[in-house]
């Protein structure tokens, strides 16, 4: 009989091995939905994680794009990470992108035609800002009022739809514009636009302010007291609060920094690759990161490896829809299995799988 | 801008890869690529867009092959699909939602030899992208006549999904043709904020329903306003949006506005086949046979059907515009003097409503 | 400012409104009850939609495509149930991915089904009670869906209350390590919560497409299993407190487009958020009442089980 037994501290191998080996799984189970079909599954598998790497025609291109679709995630992942780590659920990350746009472009706009240094580290400011405080209302209400907030920050995320649908449509709409919804277009206004740096890189200042999120987060949660905090409130509630742990200062501050950060994607991506406020601004990567969060198991570097993963699918998946001819519902199909896959195998990095039957406990 | 000229040398050396020699001799063979805003299973604005791409194959068989990609998300999405589209070798590429008016003019600046279409848009930066939309507010001056007519309790309804030019256009002019048929007529419009979510469509419906309303248009993509009307056993009536709707014939859906996009897709890859395609600002409707009226039903009185039928033949012929005046606006002022015509700017550009609509549109 | 409204048109306008999101509510306050977090009900709910309305072209009878929703639902949840409870995974990003696994299964599967009208599920012919005035309207016009609903949440806060199976149910979701200690099977009591969790949103999912719209096409959820989710915690985990937040929230919805139709001077999109926002307050207000009493949150909440001894 199979029978799990828990390591006492998760596999080094395993954990670099695990992955690989969802990925060849993902693969097989896959292929075999591509052929049910009717595609070529080698075919298929191959336009999806190998050509946006190496095909002669799109790498160039898409290469680079990899790191402008991970760039968002993993910058709202490592600020979801840290509230996930301490037990505090902010599911709303996608209302807090919204709002960080909204605030951002606001300012930005509200310069225009002005041509002035400070327009763009004003927006930056005022993008975290934005999400700051949407991420603070559900914060302040469970630490005064102990609602849930899982239940708030969901629920927020509507609201800030809403605001989006009515700013696209009233005070940011382009003058311009000839009555259509949607902001002035930011990449055409150089003060206030956030532009690719290095021409053919994809780098812009979100792919730079994610990776150096992605350091922070490392530093402080492996040398800095706060992190240490954070881990312990999560694992050990009480132990925390003798350890003189603050939870409403934890909640404030983790609530916070994953508003602020989800606020900044939101600032860069309306700055730099969507270019404007619209109604469907927002495309889900608040939820996304959630799942990016978890696959990179909370952890910065994981984190990093998991964005760039999930960011090779969605551009894959994009190139096997037009090039093969695949639904977009199987590619999304295959991203759940994937998905399914590398939460599954994780099992053998923190446990050991034995047979036969238990000894006794020691 | 070195990325622009680099992907400009790799779209030259594909256009010259793919034997497409893109220019006035024509081409023997095109590709054609479409970028949906939905899944083509929508059965509304996406699915009709999709059904006028199969027919571009069905008329030129071997010489056009069609790429798509459905559900793009309008924005950062969008322009690395259009550019990924643009160095797999499409020659031509169909854009058929709003919000890909600025991804579409910037990858068409750096892919001077593919053509590029896009959809209910007014930006045309560059030669290579043409514009095209179609007449909706010619369907729904009809709806409008068969509403005004067949109320009883002489209110009508509109579910609105957006307050954007396209949508108020097609209000004004619902409403204007019932108002002809029937000066007591009211309209109550209801804002969904969403293209397509079914179950709030259905309770906009309801809500229209409760409120006593007994004949409703929708702008909205789904089914369900026609479902809930249905549940009212032949009190309610409405139309098809988008596509036929025919599930819900004779009543509650009494005609319906299509969205037959096929003779511009048709027309307009015939036209690069064959070497005469030219940069267009395209607003077709009823006489290109791009807003077809779907079959009125026996639930309309004859003569309704009738002077229907009349209506859009005189739109077709040319000689009734929905817009003529005298038309006033919504706060009393003039709009347009006695016989005049509406022009195409002042109709793509409307943000108010016509004068007797109760209601504000939302800023 | 209500002028022209109905009441009773109102009242049964939000019961058949608020339908999907009770059903899908109730299954994943079981699943939470027993200590699960399952963030998959929408996708749980739109594999329900298509599975149901599959049966019941294919059957012919409505009733069928509820059963067959509760199976599409359930069988979802296996895979959820598989990874959580057998393999140990992550529960927030197993739900997340099932949610996106199921709305594109249900793509895949739905494709052939475009565009097809199901067999309509009528009112239940209750006679002279559908003419009372008011409550003839109000309480005996519906679909047996509705009543049903009410009947799942009543029996479920029954079963949760007063019987054992509750009581063991509840002991999982507050200590998976003591109940598995007294001897209860945690991880076979927890699949089983899950599968009707998954069960009741497959309903919940067929009645979107059954009745409510009724017709398949994608996406046709459009979000209804995030709301169910929220209505859930809104209920601090009480079967009738999530039915009355899904007439709130339903209510509100209904009374919103209503005050629209009717011509309220009210902007359009600060109606459109009301039901978020109300929620919100109501919330606030019932939390801050009754202080740390109102959450009662199961303790096990998210937390995997290992019988490790």
């Amino acid at each position: 009989m199979l029978r799990l037994e828990k390591r006492p501290s998760p596999s080094r191998f395993w954990q670099g091995a695990t992955p690989v080996l969802a990925v060849v799984l993902t693969m097989i189970a896959g292929g075999l939905m591509f052929a049910a079909l009717g595609k070529n599954p080698v075919e298929a598998i191959r336009t999806i994680f190998w050509d946006p790497l190496f095909h002669p025609q799109f790498a160039s291109y898409s290469r680079p794009q990899l790191l402008v679709k991970a760039g968002p995630l993993i910058l709202i992942a490592i600020g979801l990470s840290l509230g996930f780590r301490a037990g505090i659920w902010n599911i709303g990350a996608e209302g807090q992108y919204i709002m960080g746009a909204l605030f951002g472009a606001g300012v930005g706009l509200a310069f225009y035609p002005a041509d002035h240094w400070f327009i763009f580290p004003l927006m930056v400011i005022a993008g975290a800002l934005g999400g700051w405080i949407w991420a603070m209302i559900p914060a302040i209400l469970k630490t005064k009022f102990n609602t849930n907030e899982i239940l708030v920050s969901l629920l927020m995320v509507y609201i800030a739809q809403n605001f989006l649908s009515s700013m696209s449509l009233g005070l940011l709409r382009n003058p311009q514009g000839g009555g259509f919804p949607g902001s002035r277009n930011l990449s055409q206004y150089p003060a206030a636009s956030n532009p690719e740096l290095f021409a053919g890189t994809g780098m812009h200042w979100g792919v730079i302010a994610a990776l150096m999120a992605v350091i922070a987060a490392y530093i402080l949660l492996q040398r800095h007291i706060l992190g240490f905090h954070i881990k312990l409130a999560g694992q050990a509630p009480r132990a925390a609060r003798y350890a003189g742990v603050n939870p409403t200062g934890l909640v404030l501050l983790c609530m916070g920094i994953s508003g602020a950060l989800a606020g900044l994607a939101g600032l860069f991506e309306v700055a730099g690759p969507a270019g404007q406020i619209s109604i469907g601004f927002n495309v889900g990567y608040g939820f996304t990161a959630i799942i990016v969060a978890f696959l990179g198991r909370l952890n910065p570097i994981g984190i990093l490896l998991a964005g760039l993963l999930m960011a090779l699918t969605y551009i894959g998946g994009e190139l096997a829809q037009f090039m093969l001819g695949l639904p977009a519902a199987a590619i999304q199909a295959f991203q759940g299995m994937l998905l399914f896959f590398l939460l599954a195998v994780d099992l053998l990095s923190n446990y050991r799988i034995r047979l036969g039957y238990k000894k006794e406990a020691i | 801008m070195k990325r622009t000229t680099l992907l400009a040398t790799a779209a030259l050396g594909l256009g010259m890869a793919f034997g497409g020699a893109a220019s006035a001799q024509g081409m023997d063979k095109v590709k054609a690529c479409f970028v949906y805003v939905g899944p083509i299973g929508d059965l509304g604005w996406t699915y009709q867009h999709h059904q006028g791409a199969l027919e571009v194959v069905e008329t030129y068989g071997d010489k056009v092959e069609i790429a798509f990609q459905e559900n793009v998300p309008e924005g950062a999405d969008a322009e690395r699909v259009l550019t990924q589209m643009a160095l797999s070798g499409c020659n031509i590429i169909f854009t058929t939602s709003f919000g890909y008016m600025d991804p579409t003019n910037t990858v068409a600046a750096k892919f001077p030899d593919i053509k590029f279409e896009h959809s209910t848009g007014y930006k045309r930066e560059h030669p290579n992208v043409s514009t095209y939309n179609a007449r909706f507010y010619e369907g729904r001056a009809i709806q409008g006549h068969i509403a005004g007519k067949m109320t009883k309790t002489n209110k009508i309804g509109y579910i609105g999904s957006f307050p954007i030019p396209e949508v108020v256009m097609g209000i004004n002019s619902y409403y204007l043709h019932a108002k002809k048929v029937n000066p007591d007529v009211q309209l109550s419009v209801v804002w969904a904020f969403t293209w397509f979510d079914p179950a709030k469509e259905a309770d906009a419906a309801k809500a229209l329903i409760d409120q006593g309303v007994d004949v409703i248009a929708a702008h909205t993509d789904s089914t369900a306003p026609l479902a809930e009307a249905a549940k009212t056993n032949g009190a309610v009536i409405g139309f098809g949006q988008a596509s036929d709707m025919a599930d819900f014939k004779p009543s509650p859906r009494v005609s319906s506005i299509i969205d037959n996009w096929a003779p511009y897709y048709v027309k307009r890859v015939g036209q690069l086949l064959d070497g005469t395609y030219e940069q267009v600002d395209s607003w077709a409707g009823i006489p290109e046979g791009e807003v077809e009226i779907g079959e009125i039903t026996d639930a309309v009185p004859a003569e309704v059907k009738a002077e229907a039928e009349a209506m859009r033949d005189a739109i077709e012929a040319g000689t009734y515009h929905p817009f003529t005046g005298p038309i006033n606006k919504q706060d009393g002022s003039v709009w347009l003097a006695d016989g005049d015509v509406a022009s195409d700017g002042d109709l793509l550009g409307m943000t108010f409503f016509i004068e007797g609509i109760t209601g504000d549109i939302p800023q | 400012m209500f002028g022209g409204i109905d009441p009773a048109l109102l009242i049964a306008a939000l019961m058949v409104a608020s339908v999907p999101i009770i059903l899908a509510a109730i299954g994943e306050l079981i699943v939470e009850r027993a200590g699960v977090l399952n963030l998959g009900v929408e996708g749980m709910m739109i594999m329900g939609a298509v599975c149901g309305f599959i049966m019941a072209v294919q059957t012919g009878s409505a009733v069928m495509g509820f059963v067959g929703g509760a199976l599409g639902g359930a069988a979802l949840s296996l895979i959820f149930a598989l990874l959580t409870q057998v393999l140990l995974a992550n529960q927030v990003a197993s739900g997340l991915a099932l949610t996106l696994f199921g709305l594109g299964l249900s793509s895949l599967i739905g494709q052939n089904f475009v565009g097809i009208r199901p067999p309509a599920t009528g009112a239940v012919p209750l006679g002279p009670l559908a003419d009372i005035p008011f409550f003839g309207r109000v309480l005996f016009s519906h679909d047996w869906v509705v009543y049903f609903s009410i009947a799942v949440v009543a029996v479920t806060w029954w079963v949760l209350k007063a019987t054992r199976m509750g009581l063991i149910l509840r002991a999982v979701g507050e200590s998976h390590d003591a109940a598995h200690a007294l001897g209860y099977k945690v991880r076979k009591i927890r699949v089983l919560a899950i599968m009707f969790g998954g069960a009741m949103a497959g309903m919940g999912g067929a009645y979107v497409s059954l009745v409510r719209v009724p017709q398949w096409t994608d996406g046709i959820t459009a979000g209804a299993g995030w709301i169910a989710l929220a209505i859930v915690v809104f209920a601090s985990w009480r079967p009738w407190r999530a039915l009355v937040g899904a007439y709130l929230f339903g209510g509100i919805t209904v009374l919103q487009l209503n005050l629209q139709a009717a011509g309220a001077r009210i902007p359009v999109e600060y109606l459109s958020m009301s039901p978020y926002l109300i929620t919100i307050l109501v919330l606030v207000i019932m939390s801050s009442g009754k202080g740390k009493a109102a959450l009662n949150a199961p303790a096990s909440l998210g937390q995997n089980f290992h019988a490790s001894r």
